[in-house]
């Protein structure tokens, strides 16, 4: 195996485990503010594919397609806020599992109704397509890089968000004791509606980024949505820290566990069966890992809490 | 308000009545939707018993019912290609006997369900709900890939597996199958509620740590009635496959999983028949909106949503005037 091949898909990894992190981050800050499990997040993620790729469609400006695709989620996201899920943050979870997969069954229908059955697509701009030369003579795709580089930049600002701003000491304290802080006088159901419209917004960036590469689906959102469970589960729940430390994880078994497994096997058993058994064994990794990870430590790797 | 006992007298006579008048009118499309409302309420009843009684939100069941699927897929298929299946020094010839399937099922469905089990009990609430949905992930990709048993394409079953003293062929004949062991489960649910294990997993859900103080082990009762609502919920698999004469990674997905809890909260969740009137609804619906509409999964979100914001107790709960079912 080569090594330019492993440098290749080492970048995969970590290309496919920023966008995780995008979708993990606002699931896990919703949840870990609110209390909410949102199965309603990977619609988040289709209407910001689709509002790019109708945007994009029309004005063939990317920038412009990202911009539609943040406020589109952003307020889809307030919406149903507003008007659903605020109803549910004292009512049990089975109530949240089942509202929110209506609000799926609902999101996924109606864009089939508008945008129709077929898969829309979302072209790389012209300023990031084609191949980058990095050194040692490996050619990677532009825009894949950049993935990586926007990853990393609002995985940044949400620490800085967090950490260093009034809104990030609300949400902190929001988590901690939500009647405390309603009684020092902030307006909590407007925090929430905040929160959930940010957390949208992050899964509606990652849906148009994740569309220019892959094409703009109805159900598109429920495999990412899965494993950005997967990914919290790891990094344990309400802790931004642990969904991105999970997201790259979990990004880095599956491309790797792709290319070593099959390898593996190959060692001792016959190619054909190996490489049925390897791909098999690689499809399932990501999981096996999720269970090694519970048996260890059930609450997480950085979770507090058992929830 | 009507007492349940009558309601759940009245809903069963209703379930077996609707096929036999098909039969009459000779609709037979009409008896193979009955049929699929009995399997679709079986594996409902077997996920009741987690989350009605025991109140394990499990978001994965699709795996068992999946699996199920799959023991009669690989069965039947080794039966009709003649070729045994060989695991290791092991040789298994396959089978078309109804029977052995559904021994199958139940004990591969439980022994899988005991591993799940067993690692997703390790942790409560929300981190549940995902690592269940994730594993019944796992089990679908897996299935997706493993290409022996016809990969993403699935196996199909040219001739339905046979039933001893029954054709199995006969629309009516299998839906009297299929309707016995819907009553079977009934039974079994009825009777594990009452139980004195029934009784304490009831208690483990309400005040786990009052159960464990008198010294019971709540963890353990309720991976007892995760294994055994996953073996219920692995025949119903084993069935459906049957109904379709067909199995596919479809059978895995966290849409199932969704939709057999949808089942049950239409119903009425813990109640005995909150699993037959879910599923008879949901078939009824399906064929009646999907007639009418193409996006009928338009009207059953925002029917779910009334049901979740206004009407807590389901159907059952409506007509009976009570909320929750006591046990």
């Amino acid at each position: 195996m080569s090594t330019i091949l492993l440098i290749e898909q080492v970048l995969n990894g970590l290309q496919f485990g920023v966008m995780l992190f995008l979708m993990a981050a606002g699931l896990t800050l919703i949840f870990g503010v609110m209390g909410l499990i949102n199965l309603a997040h990977g619609s988040l993620y289709m209407v910001g594919a689709f509002a790019a790729a109708a945007v994009a469609g029309v004005t063939g400006s990317f920038v412009l397609a990202l911009a539609a695709a943040l406020a589109a989620a952003a307020l889809a996201g307030a919406v149903i806020e507003i008007a659903v899920i605020r109803r549910l943050y004292a009512a049990p979870h089975l109530d949240q599992v089942l509202a929110t997969f209506a609000l799926i069954l609902i999101f996924s229908e109606g864009t089939r109704w508008l945008f129709g059955s077929f898969p829309l697509y979302l072209d790389i701009p012209d300023a990031l397509s084609g191949p980058v030369t990095l050194p040692g003579g490996i050619e990677y795709p532009r825009y894949r890089l950049a993935l990586i580089a926007i990853g990393i930049a609002v995985a940044l600002g949400l620490w800085w968000l967090t950490a260093r701003t009034r809104l990030g000491i609300r949400i902190r304290a929001g988590e901690n004791d939500r009647e405390m802080i309603a009684a020092l006088g902030v307006d909590i159901s407007r925090l929430y509606t905040l929160v959930f419209a940010l957390g949208a917004a992050l899964a509606g960036l990652a849906g148009a980024l994740v569309g220019a590469i892959q094409s703009v689906q109805v159900g598109m959102g429920e495999p990412v949505l899965i494993l950005a469970f997967v990914v919290i589960v790891i990094g344990g729940i309400g802790s931004i820290k642990g969904a991105f430390v999970g997201a790259l994880l979990v990004g880095l078994t599956d491309t790797l566990g792709g290319l070593f497994l099959p390898a593996l096997f190959r060692l001792f058993m016959a190619p054909d069966a190996a490489t049925q058994t390897g791909a098999a064994l690689a499809s399932m990794a990501i999981y096996i890992l999720m269970g090694l990870v519970l048996v260890w430590r059930p609450a997480g790797l950085f979770g507090t809490r058992a929830a | 308000m009507i007492r349940e006992n009558v309601l759940n007298a009245g809903i069963l006579l209703a379930f077996a009545a609707v096929p036999l008048w098909a039969l009459w009118a000779d609709e037979p499309f009409t008896i193979t939707l009955a049929t699929r409302a009995a399997i679709l309420a079986l594996a409902a009843v077997g996920l009741n018993i987690a989350l009605g009684i025991g109140g394990l939100v499990s978001l994965g069941h699709a795996a068992f019912f999946g699996l199920g699927g799959y023991a009669m897929g690989i069965l039947a298929h080794h039966a009709q290609t003649y070729a045994p299946l060989e695991i290791g020094p092991l040789t298994i010839a396959g089978t078309k006997s109804m029977p052995v399937i559904w021994i199958t099922a139940l004990v591969a469905s439980a022994l899988v369900a005991w591993v799940i089990g067993k690692l997703s009990l390790r942790t409560t609430g929300v981190y549940f709900i995902m690592i269940t949905l994730a594993f019944g992930q796992m089990l679908y990709y897996f299935a997706i890939s493993w290409s022996a048993y016809g990969g993403e394409d699935g196996l199909s079953i040219y001739v339905r597996n046979g039933f001893p003293g029954l054709n199995t062929l006969v629309p009516i004949q299998f839906f009297g199958l299929t309707f016995a062991v819907l009553l079977a489960a009934l039974v079994l649910f009825a009777a594990l509620r009452s139980s004195p294990f029934g009784l304490a997993l009831n208690a483990a859900r309400q005040a786990p740590a009052r159960v464990a103080a008198v010294g019971l082990d709540p963890a353990r009762l309720k991976l007892v009635a995760f294994v055994i609502s996953g073996a219920v919920t692995g025949l119903a698999g084993a069935l459906y496959a049957d109904l379709n004469r067909f199995v596919s990674p479809t059978m895995f997905s966290w849409q199932l999983s969704g939709e057999l809890i949808v089942l049950i909260v239409i119903g009425g969740v813990g109640r005995l028949m909150g699993p037959v009137v879910g599923a008879a609804l949901f078939v009824a619906l399906e064929h009646w909106l999907g007639g009418l509409t193409e996006y009928w999964l338009i009207a059953l979100g925002g029917i779910l949503l009334g049901l979740v914001l206004f009407a807590r107790g389901g159907v059952i709960g409506l007509l009976t005037g009570k909320a929750g079912p006591h046990v």
